[in-house]
């Protein structure tokens, strides 16, 4: 019975089966066009000298490598976090939509997104075409984008993309189609991300504002978890809440996670990725700032948990862990942005701000908007890349970059972060929505309800995340 | 009608089950639970120090029959679930007063 | 079980003088550079050295957590044996870098003249470095022992997968010090140490830049001997030899498990330059990402199209193969042939589970020959197919030379050789002189509770234990009844097993009544 069910998935299959002789093929073409015109330094060794320079490199492509290393193991952060989150019955659907992301992902990234993103911003050699709005240039780490440099900035950038991507999958977990979260991959890895980050990054119309230092993003707090959670937003929204999570007269219930210890190993193991998210974006470890922004990493996840473990206890009599765990996410998000340009105590600040915008936006989605968001992804991620762009313009002392914000008296880097805040939403906003609402029609986004009671595992996976328990 | 309560060891399950289901009979209900009989338990050691388990892991099979089939369900269950150690369990018979099938409102024999 | 403690005293007591002999003759002579200061120093070269120390050791960390990653895997096993897989992969990581550091590591590099004090040894075998004493207590040196004792125990974890279930601890001792001891610092010589295979005289000798024969063809080549010599678990297979599947207890520690793995991959790849100024490190993490990200796509669409399910322990197995296959290409490789390697891994995983499982009739619970040996030999080849010679002068066949190919397929079957005789010898032995399989009650009941003392995931405080010292007589009593129902369970798991046209499936027998009164 269970077949008859699943034949409407063939259509995809073949599809997928095309994507996978269509990869083939890309890779197949790559080598013939381009395999033997190497213009630039696949093996290092023009690049590398025994030389002040040369070992500036070498400390410069150490750090980058083990900051990207550090962001890969975020994924195992966001898969233990989800996990524990979501219910028993839709655990393996969890981890498998967070694993299989970012699989997709670096394959579309490699494909398309990078050159989208970084064409044009000349960070590294073969990246020379693109113009404001797009770059063309460095797909598939071919011809001249075949060197050293390229390609470690390359492995920086698609861990970025990786976890943007991953954000999503909390707010849809437990009623999610596969297919429809493997096309989303698809889409996010190779539009939606690369070319609000060209924007932002690859030397952009957002980047050149003429306000202040222009449009600010040091680490991604806009562009990696803005776009991650404003795009679950609308894919919560789309695909409509849980079953049993709102009572007919549009109260919520709780829906409880199945495993709490997962939630603090997931957070803790994200906090530690994130040293590599934050004092990595310097792509250099020449740039000695990264000690002052590993310190406000920690001290704004820090100040982020404190204020929530406290909030809780006063309002509920109880120190909730998950709460706690939640304020500490919101303060790493938050000062992913500002973590280069902003003192110690501004970090402290930004993340008690950042954990009450946690709090509240967290109670205004699910009881005001009644979008039903599992882990939490819309508030932690969204609202709070929103805020870590902001305050940028707010808190920047100007000891970095030639970034000054109100507390310099200066309120036009302000106004670039906000104007980059409503780019980012409308973005998001516009090409989600019209993204989601063609997947919805066409594919559809949910699981039929029945399979939504009685656990997506079974059905989607053929086991249950803990056979035989 | 009767109700069969056996209580026998884990590893023994499968054997009891296969057994049974060769001899054919209604439908079975299973539940994992936890006691003690003559057997006092085991010792396990919990970082350097031995402690003592002495309620073990069993397994409860209930089964409802019709009267004629209990002695043979019966004496397949001790057949299959005896190894001779301490701790094999116990059967238990007890009377069914009526049996109501849901689905389709049936009560009495048919409805085992 | 009593004779085998006492072999494990003498032992101890002999690596205990061992190590004294060695402290008083020769280990106060400090003749390297055991404070680093004759090696650092305020200039270029001395900041060249910082750098790549930093890189080597941060890489051995990552390598390091790595056995975490294997040990969550046992997430595929059932709940009664878990602990016992964990111990396994706590073992290798302790007691295998013990052995390598008594052995393995002067067997292994010694005459490579890669660091200090290592400079006897002949193509065959090295003989300098032991004990990091001498001329080997020398900064470089012993960095360069932490990165490549944590590759030593990495390829004993590989086994503990195959052998899960059902292996004796005391075999499994005796194994992880053969294989850190002797097996894999041998071979390792060959290719790593300066040995014959590294310079053998077709394309630029055997090149297997991050271990795919070394660590992952010997382990799993291993694995499949040690698997097959052990026979299946109870109830894997049927008599008619169709397969069960038997399912594990939690899919998310394998799904994490394998994360961690591939966290840890970056360092095993990346960090076996042994230098960040060597700046090809880019491209070799970028290919190794790649490879475990194409792998684990066409396990998604293969499974998916085949089955109609997305089926979550192939996916990571996915992973893991295009992991491995990468191993050795990945610093000779474009990132355009790492999606290509990566592919055909998944596919060769894939083949070779139902190879083993279904051909070979040998029992793999966490599919290490097919992930490892398998693609472990794939990735060897894949250097002479792929490698385009902008990186260590190695050109295969892509380049229109043929010779890597050979040298690589030469390594390759050495490899498997090497692994087979050994693997054939050691298990057979043990097998003839202790056993290598516990009793049928302990595998039935589970090998945490009678060879651990305690299930890994206990139960309930109030509901079911009370602390307490055991008498004596009790104990006596435990022993005979344990007795007993030993005798029982092994007579059940030799019982005749019917096919029941009724159920569709094998069960066993009915017993006679009359036959047991």
């Amino acid at each position: 019975m269970r077949d008859n069910i699943r034949t409407f998935d063939k259509g995809i299959i073949l599809k997928m089966r095309t994507f996978i002789f269509f990869l083939m093929l890309i890779a197949g073409t790559g080598f013939f066009l381009f395999n033997q015109v190497f213009a630039g330094d696949p093996s290092g060794a023009n690049t590398y000298s025994e030389s002040i320079q040369g070992l500036k490199f070498s400390v410069n492509f150490a750090w980058t490598l083990l900051s990207a290393f550090l962001v890969f193991n975020m994924q195992a952060g966001f898969t233990f976090l989800g996990a524990g989150f979501v219910q028993k019955k839709n655990t393996l659907n969890y981890l498998s939509m967070s694993f299989i992301d970012f699989c997709i992902g670096a394959l579309v990234f490699w494909l398309i997104g990078f050159g989208l993103m970084f064409g044009g911003s000349r960070l590294a050699p073969g990246l020379s075409l693109g113009n404001r709005f797009i770059g063309y240039s460095g797909f598939l780490l071919l011809g001249d984008s075949y060197d050293v440099s390229t390609a470690a900035l390359w492995m920086f950038q698609i861990m970025f993309a990786a976890t943007s991507c991953t954000i999503v999958t909390g707010a849809v977990a437990e009623r999610f189609k596969f297919h429809a979260h493997i096309i989303y991959s698809i889409f996010l890895c190779a539009v939606l991300y690369p070319v609000f980050g060209h924007w932002m990054w690859g030397k952009g119309w957002l980047e050149l504002l003429p306000f202040g230092a222009g449009a600010r993003d040091f680490a991604g707090a806009g562009l990696v978890h803005g776009i991650g959670g404003l795009t679950a937003f609308i894919a919560a929204w789309m695909v409509g809440p849980r079953y049993g999570k709102y009572n007919p007269d549009g109260s919520s219930n709780v829906i409880h996670g199945h495993n709490l210890l997962y939630i603090v190993i997931g957070t803790l193991t994200l906090i530690f990725g994130w040293f590599g998210f934050n004092a990595g974006s310097t792509l250099a470890v020449t740039e000695l700032r990264v000690s002052i922004i590993a310190v406000n990493t920690f001290l704004a996840a820090a100040a982020g948990a404190v204020t929530l473990l406290y909030l809780s206890f006063r309002i509920t009599k109880k120190s909730d862990i998950i709460m706690t765990c939640n304020g500490a996410l919101a303060g790493c998000v938050a000062i992913t942005a500002s973590g280069a340009y902003v003192p110690p105590w501004a970090a402290i600040i930004i993340g008690i701000i950042a954990s009450l915008i946690t709090r509240i936006s967290l109670y205004s989605i699910e009881t005001k908007l009644k979008i039903d968001d599992p882990v939490g992804a819309i508030s932690v991620h969204g609202a709070n890349g929103l805020w870590g762009l902001l305050s940028v313009g707010i808190f920047s002392d100007g000891t970095y970059g030639g970034v000054k914000g109100l507390i310099m008296g200066s309120g036009w880097q302000l106004l670039a972060q906000f104007i980059s805040c409503i780019t980012l939403v409308a973005w998001c906003f516009s090409a989600g929505f019209l993204f989601f609402f063609v997947l919805k029609r066409t594919f559809g986004l949910r699981v039929p309800v029945n399979i939504e009671r009685s656990g997506i595992d079974i059905y989607e996976h053929g086991t249950s995340c803990y056979p035989g328990m | 009608m009767k109700k069969i309560e056996a209580i026998i060891r884990p590893e023994k399950f499968n054997i009891v089950r296969d057994a049974l289901t060769e001899l054919g009979y209604p439908g079975m209900t299973v539940t994992e639970v936890k006691g003690h009989g003559s057997q006092k338990g085991i010792s396990e050691v919990w970082r350097g120090r031995r402690y003592r388990v002495d309620l073990l892991s069993k397994i409860k099979v209930e089964i409802t029959v019709q009267d004629a089939d209990v002695e043979k369900i019966v004496n397949t269950i001790i057949n299959e679930a005896q190894t001779g150690s301490i701790g094999d369990g116990k059967i238990f018979v007890f009377n069914v007063e009526n049996v109501y099938r849901i689905r389709t409102k049936e009560s009495g024999d048919t409805a085992v | 079980m009593k004779f085998f403690t006492n072999k494990l005293k003498i032992s101890a007591w002999l690596l205990f003088v061992t190590t004294g002999i060695f402290v008083l003759g020769t280990g106060i002579v400090y003749a390297g550079d055991p404070n680093g200061s004759q090696t650092y120093s305020d200039s270029i070269a001395g900041l060249k050295f910082s750098v790549n120390f930093i890189w080597t050791l941060l890489g051995a960390f990552l390598v390091f957590i790595m056995q975490a990653g294997f040990a969550f895997l046992g997430g595929f096993l059932r709940q009664k044996n878990m602990l016992s897989y964990m111990a396994h992969c706590f073992i290798d990581s302790t007691f295998g870098a013990m052995v390598f550091y008594f052995f393995g590591f002067g067997l292994m590099f010694g005459g490579s003249k890669l660091a200090p004090g290592l400079e006897d040894g002949n193509a065959w075998i090295g003989s300098d470095g032991f004990m990091l004493l001498g001329n080997s207590y020398d900064v470089q040196t012993i960095m360069f022992w932490l990165f490549q004792m944590v590759f030593a125990t990495k390829t004993v974890s590989i086994i503990a997968g195959a052998v899960a279930e059902r292996l004796k601890f005391g075999a499994y001792l005796i194994y992880s010090f053969l294989m850190c001891g002797l097996i894999y610092p041998i071979y390792g010589h060959w290719v790593w140490g300066g040995g014959w295979l590294s310079t053998i005289p077709f394309g630029a000798g055997v090149k297997d830049f991050a271990g795919c024969a070394c660590v992952h063809t010997i382990g799993g080549v291993m694995a499949f001997v040690g698997a097959w010599a052990l026979g299946p678990r109870k109830g894997k297979y049927n008599p008619d030899g169709s397969p069960n599947a038997i399912p594990g207890h939690n899919i998310a520690y394998m799904v994490i498990g394998t994360l961690i793995l591939a966290f840890g991959w970056f360092g095993f790849n990346a960090g076996s330059t042994l230098a960040a100024t060597d700046l090809r490190i880019s491209v070799i993490a970028a290919n190794t990402f790649i490879a475990a990200a194409a792998g684990a796509t066409v396990m998604l669409f293969l499974t998916w199209g085949m089955t109609g399910y997305i089926d979550v322990p192939y996916l990571c197995n996915g992973a893991l193969a295009g992991l491995v296959a990468i191993t050795a290409p990945c610093a000779y490789v474009a990132p355009w042939a790492s999606v290509v390697i990566g592919v055909i891994a998944a596919l060769i995983m894939r083949g070779s589970i139902w190879l083993v499982e279904v051909k070979m009739k040998v029992d793999d619970p966490l599919g290490a020959v097919a992930v490892h040996a398998a693609n472990g030999m794939w990735g060897m080849l894949a250097v002479g197919f792929f490698a385009d010679g902008t990186y260590g002068g190695v050109s295969g066949l892509i380049t229109g030379s043929g010779w890597q190919l050979l040298a690589q397929f030469i390594g390759t079957v050495v490899a498997l050789a090497w692994a087979f005789a050994w693997g054939c010898g050691v298990f057979y032995i043990i097998r003839y002189h202790m056993g290598v399989r516990v009793s049928d009650l302990v595998e039935f009941e589970g090998i945490d509770i009678h060879v651990h003392g305690s299930p890994c995931y206990p139960v309930e405080e109030g509901l079911v234990s009370i602390s307490g010292e055991v008498v004596e007589e009790q104990k006596e009593m435990d022993r005979e009844q344990l007795t007993i129902l030993e005798k029982a369970i092994s007579n059940d798991a030799t019982r005749e097993k019917i096919y029941s046209e009724k159920l569709g499936r094998w069960v066993y027998a009915l017993v006679k009544p009359s036959k047991k009164k």
